[in-house]
């Protein structure tokens, strides 16, 4: 799946998260927020990447804000997100 | 005779204050107190430094002040028993070279009663003194009803200085602490910002999971077959603690149950309790709110009473050691029911134990309320980052998915067994946590120690580290 | 069908509410993808809810969702994301006919085929909230036989009626007789609009026994503190279910002994007693109210 514009997804509540992407470089660059990161930060990664797999996107920027949200809303945000960006604005 | 010096400056002089003392404060201003402040920055002035600084409690407002006078070496060591987060963040940031020293509210008393923390100047922030230094804190624009922690350092340090904004002729008749262990009396504009002093009233929690475990903990209170006449209770001044007391309160009244005492810092809600006739006493060690001043000041009822009385480990007997029924919060707590109320998950210190060990040690059974899971991080580990108070002291843990029991109490198990009470294992609680949240890697901070937790009998039981 | 006195809404979009849901006691919980949902969030809250369902533990729970009116875009969206997940039941709004209901029930029907559920076993509860849907409401019950139950939507009908919304309730009064009647007619369930004063015990207890006492099956509530009061209302008390024993007791010996006639402290037990005893003790049983608990309290 192709990534034309930039979008986000999610709030900064507390057990939720901001999901930004946009266009990649070629490449899944990451970047992690969180307030768990000590406890969940390879999590954190892993669900990042493997939800991005699973939605066939492998050319994005994306950052998390997490603000100690489950592994399913982390998933959800950037699923919503990616949709979001599918379209060109 | 006379007490009165026109400056707090003068009165330290006079009061001797020189390098390498110990300097004394309570906390009953709590974050509304400008007295701690004020005395730093003279002392600033002064020139004096490599203080020891030993305030029952440390808020938000003095964290500024203190940790300016650590950089500058006037603090060299501080000792207290609850320090919030603002400060907590400096020091686990490794400001202060020496560990910070935590007690419990008991044994800071008995511990200046022994001689262990010796005061050289305590001083005493006084909502009403008299010329002479008699005083009292249930009078006066900064009113905070109950001084019970102040006690402690009139009476065994070895200079006193009231510092008072209102000041009466003598004698003040309804005194807490007498003159007869004070050295100066300074008037000064203004101790503290009443609206940091005391809330308005105390608001019961409307977080519905948190009242939800607050009915649970009543019915285990009700069916641990201590609830009866002559019953005793303390419950923190918290969330889901706080909102027990209602529906302990409406058991006790549909039962007809006349306790004896509660016990505690104060609340409003305990107030009504007394009104309700629901106890015969209360014992006030702090007033958290409004309500609770006015009934210290006015229902005779509603006794103030020391530390040393409320909880001292090392007093023939204290309160505590009486009491059936304690409420108490906790930020984690381990499969050996450890709980730690210092720090946070990251590791920045956020409180202390206050009187938390030592009701959880005294009390008959030792409730702790907490919600299983707080956003991504689960209550109950393998083990706690710090241990404040140890699990040995505790009978039982209150979450939304059941009532986990402390194995040394089978008889609290059998009792509750015939209940309509979800009981489960610790263990069991540990692994619906982490259904919920994954499994967290655990973390304990790795930077050299920057605090020792004296349990109340003296013992150094954990150690804070320094974030990286 | 699991007996549901309560019912709790939950905003979509909100996951610190979503994930303590079915901690709040609430028999079934309604995921809300419709009014508490702003329009630019309804994407987030359908893949949020979707996967609340389907990657969270186990959720105790009964779920319901309430989808977005059938004259939205978002309509088809939301059941496509949600039926093949089989909640407990799916909750559109505004329902107002008998045809809406069929063409709802063809939607999901198609919807069903494509994902290989077994066609018809998506339940509907409707929610009738305008004067329309209330008028047709036996038409509605009867309409398809996914519909299991009726759910009066006070907020939007007294809009509907001009009219203003009260504490008391003397505008929806008519509507909630008329719902109940309408719905026992058809023998669905029937469920009340929630209160709305978040703050006021007493009234959620005086409106919750009126609800009961007209005959509605349950209440719904988006306050997460009227649950327990609303489970307790909707709950028969200890001496009825002791009394709903004693009955069927009496008439499991009368059978032995081969007895015609039955009376129990000398009042006459005949078939609707029976019955109704047989629906109190299934209830108890349903809300864990088991016999031992029943003994238990006998010295209350």
């Amino acid at each position: 799946m192709e990534i034309l514009s930039s979008a986000v997804s999610g709030t900064m509540e507390s057990s939720d998260c901001m999901v930004s992407v946009s266009p990649g470089s070629g490449k899944i660059e990451i970047q992690i927020e969180s307030i768990v990161l000590n406890q969940f930060g390879d999590e954190l990664k892993k669900t990042i990447e493997n939800t991005l797999k699973e939605l066939d996107v492998s050319n994005v920027k994306i950052s998390l804000f997490d603000r100690g949200a489950l592994d399913l809303v982390i998933k959800s945000r950037i699923e919503c997100a990616i949709e979001r960006a599918k379209e060109k604005k | 005779m006379n007490k009165i010096v026109k400056s707090l400056e003068e009165a330290l002089k006079l009061a001797g204050i020189k390098n390498g003392q110990t300097i004394s404060f309570h906390h009953h201003l709590r974050n509304g107190d400008y007295v701690l402040n004020m005395t730093m920055d003279i002392i600033e002035k002064m020139g004096v430094n490599n203080l020891t600084v030993n305030a029952s409690s440390i808020f938000d407002i003095q964290a500024e002040t203190i940790s300016n006078c650590i950089n500058k070496k006037i603090i060299t060591k501080l000792q207290c028993n609850y320090m919030s987060k603002q400060l907590g963040r400096k020091i686990v940031d490794g400001i202060l070279e020496c560990p910070v020293e935590f007690r419990t509210h008991g044994g800071r008393a008995s511990d200046m009663q022994k001689g262990i923390i010796p005061v050289d100047i305590a001083i005493i922030a006084s909502p009403t003194s008299d010329n002479m230094g008699n005083i009292s804190g249930k009078y006066g624009i900064s009113a905070c009803g109950s001084l019970g922690y102040a006690f402690a350092d009139a009476t065994y340090a070895k200079k006193v200085i009231v510092v008072t904004d209102n000041l009466v002729p003598y004698p003040l008749t309804d005194y807490s602490i007498p003159e007869i262990y004070i050295d100066y009396v300074v008037k000064v504009d203004s101790i503290g910002d009443p609206s940091g002093i005391v809330s308005g009233t105390t608001q019961i929690t409307r977080d519905p999971v948190g009242l939800i475990m607050a009915k649970t903990a009543a019915n285990v209170i009700k069916g641990s077959g201590l609830l009866k006449d002559g019953f005793s209770f303390q419950t923190g001044a918290g969330g889901a603690s706080l909102a027990a007391a209602k529906y302990l309160k409406e058991i006790m009244l549909k039962e007809k149950i006349q306790g004896s005492f509660g016990l505690g810092g104060i609340t409003s809600y305990m107030v009504d309790m007394l009104k309700c006739g629901l106890f015969k006493t209360l014992f006030d060690v702090q007033c958290f709110d409004l309500g609770a001043v006015e009934s210290i000041r006015l229902d005779p009822r509603h006794k103030e009473v020391s530390a040393m009385h409320y909880a001292g480990p090392y007093s023939k007997s204290a309160i505590v050691d009486s009491l059936d029924v304690v409420i108490l919060g906790a930020t984690e707590i381990d499969t050996n029911f450890n709980v730690n109320v210092h720090t946070d998950s990251n590791g920045c210190i956020i409180g202390g134990s206050g009187g938390h060990s030592d009701t959880a040690k005294g009390a008959k059974m030792s409730m702790i309320i907490a919600p299983l899971v707080r956003a991504r991080l689960p209550i109950v580990s393998d083990e706690v980052a710090c241990i404040s108070t140890k699990g040995e002291d505790i009978d039982v843990l209150i979450t939304q998915y059941g009532v986990a029991i402390n194995k040394k109490n089978k008889e609290l198990k059998e009792k509750l067994l015939d209940s309509n009470i979800n009981i489960v294992d610790i263990q069991d609680l540990k692994k619906k946590a982490e259904e919920i949240c994954g499994t967290p890697k655990p973390y304990k901070s790795s930077g050299r120690v920057v605090a020792k937790v004296f349990g109340r009998d003296g013992d150094v039981i954990s150690t804070i580290n320094a974030l990286k | 069908m699991k007996i549901i006195r309560s019912m709790l809404f939950l905003p979509g979009n909100k996951p610190n509410i979503l994930i303590h849901g079915d901690e709040l006691l609430a028999d079934a919980i309604i995921f809300d993808l419709e009014d508490s949902v702003s329009i630019s969030e309804k994407d987030a809250a359908r893949i949020l809810v979707r996967n609340m369902i389907k990657d969270y533990r186990p959720i105790s729970s009964e779920i319901i969702v309430r989808v977005n009116a059938i004259e939205t875009e978002f309509f088809k969206k939301d059941l496509r994301e949600i039926i093949p997940l089989k909640p407990f039941m799916i909750m559109p709004p505004k329902v107002s006919s008998k045809e809406m209901v069929n063409d709802i029930d063809a939607q999901i029907s198609e919807i069903e085929k494509e994902t290989n559920i077994e066609v018809g076993s998506t339940n509907l509860i409707c929610l009738l909230e305008t004067a329309k849907g209330i008028e047709n409401a036996y038409e509605i019950a009867t309409a398809s036989k996914r519909v299991k139950a009726l759910f009066l939507g006070g907020e939007d009908l007294t809009s509907d009626l001009e009219c203003k919304r009260t504490k008391e309730g003397n505008e929806i009064d008519y509507a909630r007789k008329r719902i109940v009647l309408a719905a026992k007619a058809a023998s669905v369930f029937v469920y009340d609009t929630p209160f709305t004063d978040v703050n006021d015990d007493e009234g959620i207890i005086q409106d919750a026994k009126y609800a009961a006492s007209l005959g509605f099956s349950g209440k719904s509530s988006i306050a997460p503190r009227h649950i327990p009061f609303i489970n307790e209302v909707f709950s028969p008390t200890i001496e009825e279910i002791k009394y709903a024993y004693d009955v069927l007791n009496i008439i499991e010996e009368a059978k032995k002994k081969g007895q015609g006639v039955v009376a129990l402290n000398g009042k006459m037990i005949d078939a609707p007693v029976v019955s109704r005893a047989k629906k109190v003790i299934s209830m108890a049983e349903s809300i864990g109210l088991n016999k031992n608990i029943i003994n238990d309290s006998e010295g209350l």
